[in-house]
C-alpha cells in the first residue's frame, strides 16, 4: 500500500516535470502569436508604454487604419489570384508528372523537381527579372504567377508522388480490364481516389505562394504587389506604426493557419519534400 | 449527377470498342504508348524553362560586366569576375563566412532542440492534437509578419526584450542594431521558426519504430537515458538525417527574415551570401558581377547537399 502511494506520488511529480519542460519549449512559440495579436488591439499610447501592458482596453483603431490605407483589398486580391493560378498551373503540370514518376520508375524526373526545390530563390530571380524588364514583363500577373509556379510545383508534385505509391495497383488494373486507356483510368479513377491528397497538395502550395516575398519584391510593382511586400512597406513611409503593422500580419498570417489546420498532417511530408510521412 | 458520368463512360468506352478509328480512341492510343511523354513532358519542360534556361544565361552574364542601365549591351570580360570574388572581394568572403555559421548554427541548435522536443512529445499525451498545431504555426505563418513582430520585440525603445529587461532593474540592450548581436539574435528567430520541422519528422520516425528492442534493452536494465542514447537514437537516425538536410537547405538560403529584421546591418553585420547578392543585383545594379557570385553560390549549395547526402548514405 505505502509502496504504491510512492508510485503515484512519482507519477504525478513526473508529469508535473513533463509539462513544466513542454511549457518551456511551447512558452516562445505561443507567446509571439500572443504578442503579434494583442499589440494589433492596442492604442498607440498603450504600445509605446515602458512597461508592456498585460491589461488594456482594446481598440480596433490599427485595424481601420490597415484598411484604410487605400489598397489593402487590392493587395490581398492580387495574392489570391497568382496563388490560386500558380496552384493550378502547379496542379495541371504538376499530378500527371507526380504519378508517371511514382507509377513508371522514372527517379531522373523527381530528382529533375527535387533540384528546383533545392536551388536557390535568387538564382532564378536575377535571369528572370532581366528577361521580364526586356519584354516588359515587370509588374505583371503572367511574370508573378510564373515565378510562383517556381514555389509551388515542387510541392504540389512531391507530395503527390507519395499518394500515387500508395495506390493499390488493382485499382489500376480495374480500369484496364474496361479497356479503359491511361489517361480515363487516371482522370475517373487515380484524381477522384485521391482528391484528399490533391486538396492538400493545393492548400499547401497556395500558402507557400502567398508566403512568398523574395520574387514578388522583385517583380512585383504597383498593380500587382501582393501582402508580404505591401505590408513590408509600411515600415518605409516615414514613422513606423507597429499597431497597424501588427494588425496587418494578424490579418496576413490568420487565413493561413486557418488553411493550415485543414491540412495538418501532410504540412511536414509538403515541407520535407515527401521523405517522411507525418 | 453519378449516373450521368457512369452513362458517359459506358458510352465512351462503348463508342470506342465499336469504332475503334475514332479521333478519341486514336489520341487515347498515343496517350497509353507513350503515358510518361505526354504526363511528364510538361513538367519537365517547364521546369527545364524556369530552371535551366536561367541557369545558363546566368552563367554567360557571369562572363560580362553589366552596370547601371539594361538598355545597355553586357559587357565580355571572360572570367574577370570569378577572379575577383576569390582574390579581391573580401565582402564576399565575410559573407560566406557569415552564411556557414548561421547555417551550421541554426541547423546544430535545431536538431539537438527538435529531437529533444520529439521525445518529450513521444508518449501518451494530453492536448497531444493541439500540441502539433501549435507547432505547425511557426513554419506556416507568413515569414515577413514573423520577421516584422520580432523586429518589434527586439525594439530598444518599446519592445518586449527590453521592458522585460528594465523590469528586472537591467539597462536595455539595442538589439539587432548591436553589430555582435544581430546574427545570433536572426538565428534565434530561425531556430523558433523552424525547430517544429525537425520536432515534428522525428516524431514521426519515433511514432514508427519497432517496440522490441527498447523492451529488450529494459529486460537488461538500461536506465532510460541508456535506452536512448544506444536504441532509439540509432534507430531514428535516419530520420534526423532526412530533417536536418532540409533544414540545412532552406537554412542557407535564408532571406525573408533577414531582409526584413535587419537588411544586412548593422553595417554587413548580417549580409549573408543571399542578401550579398541581392544587393548588388538590385541595389548597385552590378548584374555581371551578381551573376557570378551567384553562380558561385549555387555551386556551393549543390556541394553542401550533396555532401550530406553522400555522408547519409556512407553511414546507412
Amino acid at each position: 500500500m505505502p509502496k504504491r502511494r510512492t508510485g503515484a506520488r512519482r507519477s504525478v511529480l513526473g508529469s508535473i516535470g513533463l509539462w513544466t519542460l513542454i511549457g518551456v519549449f511551447f512558452l516562445p512559440f505561443l507567446f509571439v502569436f500572443y504578442y503579434m495579436v494583442t499589440t494589433s488591439f492596442k492604442s498607440q499610447i498603450d504600445i509605446f508604454s515602458p512597461e508592456f501592458k498585460w491589461v488594456f482596453v482594446p481598440t480596433l483603431e490599427n485595424y481601420a487604419a490597415v484598411f484604410q490605407t487605400g489598397s489593402f483589398g487590392e493587395f490581398t486580391l492580387n495574392s489570391m489570384i497568382i496563388g490560386v493560378a500558380s496552384v493550378l498551373v502547379a496542379l495541371v503540370v504538376g499530378l500527371p508528372a507526380a504519378f508517371v514518376i511514382a507509377r513508371y520508375k522514372t527517379r531522373w524526373i523527381g530528382s529533375l523537381v527535387l533540384s528546383s526545390r533545392i536551388t536557390p530563390g535568387i538564382t532564378f530571380l536575377i535571369p528572370w527579372f532581366l528577361i521580364f524588364s526586356r519584354i516588359g514583363w515587370i509588374d505583371t500577373y503572367q511574370a508573378l504567377i510564373l515565378m510562383h509556379v517556381i514555389v509551388t510545383l515542387p510541392f504540389v508534385t512531391w507530395l503527390m508522388i507519395s499518394f500515387f505509391e500508395d495506390l493499390p495497383q488493382e485499382l489500376i488494373d480495374s480500369g484496364s480490364v474496361d479497356g479503359a486507356g491511361i489517361a480515363r483510368i487516371f482522370w475517373s479513377i487515380v484524381l477522384p481516389t485521391t482528391k484528399g491528397g490533391i486538396a492538400a497538395a493545393a492548400i499547401l502550395a497556395f500558402i507557400f505562394s502567398w508566403n512568398n516575398f523574395l520574387f514578388s519584391v522583385v517583380i512585383a510593382g504597383n498593380s500587382t504587389r501582393t501582402l508580404p511586400v505591401a505590408v513590408f512597406q509600411f515600415m518605409s513611409y516615414g514613422s513606423i506604426n507597429w499597431g497597424a503593422i501588427a494588425a496587418a500580419a494578424v490579418v496576413m498570417t490568420l487565413p493561413v493557419v486557418v488553411l493550415s489546420l485543414f491540412i495538418q498532417r501532410h504540412i511536414v511530408q509538403g515541407l520535407a519534400g515527401g521523405a517522411v510521412k507525418g | 449527377m453519378a449516373t450521368g458520368t457512369s452513362t458517359e463512360v459506358r458510352a465512351a468506352t462503348g463508342a470506342r470498342a465499336s469504332a475503334p478509328s475514332n479521333p478519341g480512341g486514336r489520341l487515347g492510343g498515343f496517350v497509353d504508348r507513350h503515358t510518361r511523354l505526354v504526363f511528364a513532358g510538361p513538367a519537365v519542360a517547364l521546369i527545364l524553362l524556369i530552371l535551366a534556361f536561367p541557369i545558363a544565361y546566368t552563367l554567360y552574364l557571369s562572363l560580362t560586366q553589366w552596370t547601371g542601365s539594361l538598355t545597355r549591351d553586357p559587357q565580355w570580360v571572360g572570367l574577370d569576375n570569378y577572379v575577383r570574388i576569390f582574390t579581391d572581394d573580401p565582402r564576399f568572403w565575410d559573407a560566406f563566412g557569415r552564411t556557414m555559421a548561421f547555417t551550421v548554427g541554426t541547423v546544430v541548435v535545431q536538431t539537438v532542440l527538435g529531437v529533444a522536443l520529439a521525445v518529450l512529445l513521444h508518449r501518451e499525451l494530453r492536448l497531444r492534437g493541439l500540441l502539433r498545431s501549435v507547432m505547425l504555426m511557426p513554419m506556416i505563418a507568413t515569414p515577413v509578419a514573423i520577421a516584422l513582430i520580432w523586429r518589434l520585440m527586439f525594439q530598444p525603445d518599446l519592445g518586449i526584450f527590453n521592458q522585460i529587461l528594465n523590469a528586472f532593474g537591467l539597462p536595455g540592450s539595442t538589439w539587432l542594431a548591436n553589430e555582435k548581436l544581430a546574427l545570433p539574435l536572426l538565428a534565434v528567430v530561425d531556430t523558433w521558426e523552424w525547430t517544429p520541422l525537425i520536432a515534428l519528422i522525428t516524431l514521426a520516425g519515433l511514432t514508427a519504430l519497432p517496440a522490441e528492442p527498447l523492451e529488450a534493452a529494459q529486460i537488461d536494465r538500461a536506465n532510460a537515458w541508456q535506452r536512448f542514447w544506444y536504441v532509439t537514437l540509432p534507430m531514428v537516425r535516419p530520420v534526423i538525417v532526412v530533417a536536418l538536410v532540409f533544414r540545412l537547405i532552406d537554412a542557407i538560403k535564408t532571406f525573408d527574415i533577414i531582409f526584413v529584421m535587419t537588411q544586412g546591418g548593422p553595417g554587413f553585420a548580417t549580409e549573408t551570401l543571399n542578401l550579398y547578392i541581392y544587393n548588388t543585383a538590385f541595389q548597385y545594379q552590378k548584374l555581371g558581377y551578381a551573376s557570378a557570385l551567384l553562380i558561385v553560390f549555387f555551386a556551393l549549395v549543390f556541394v553542401l547537399t550533396g555532401l550530406t547526402l553522400s555522408f547519409r548514405r556512407a553511414r546507412d
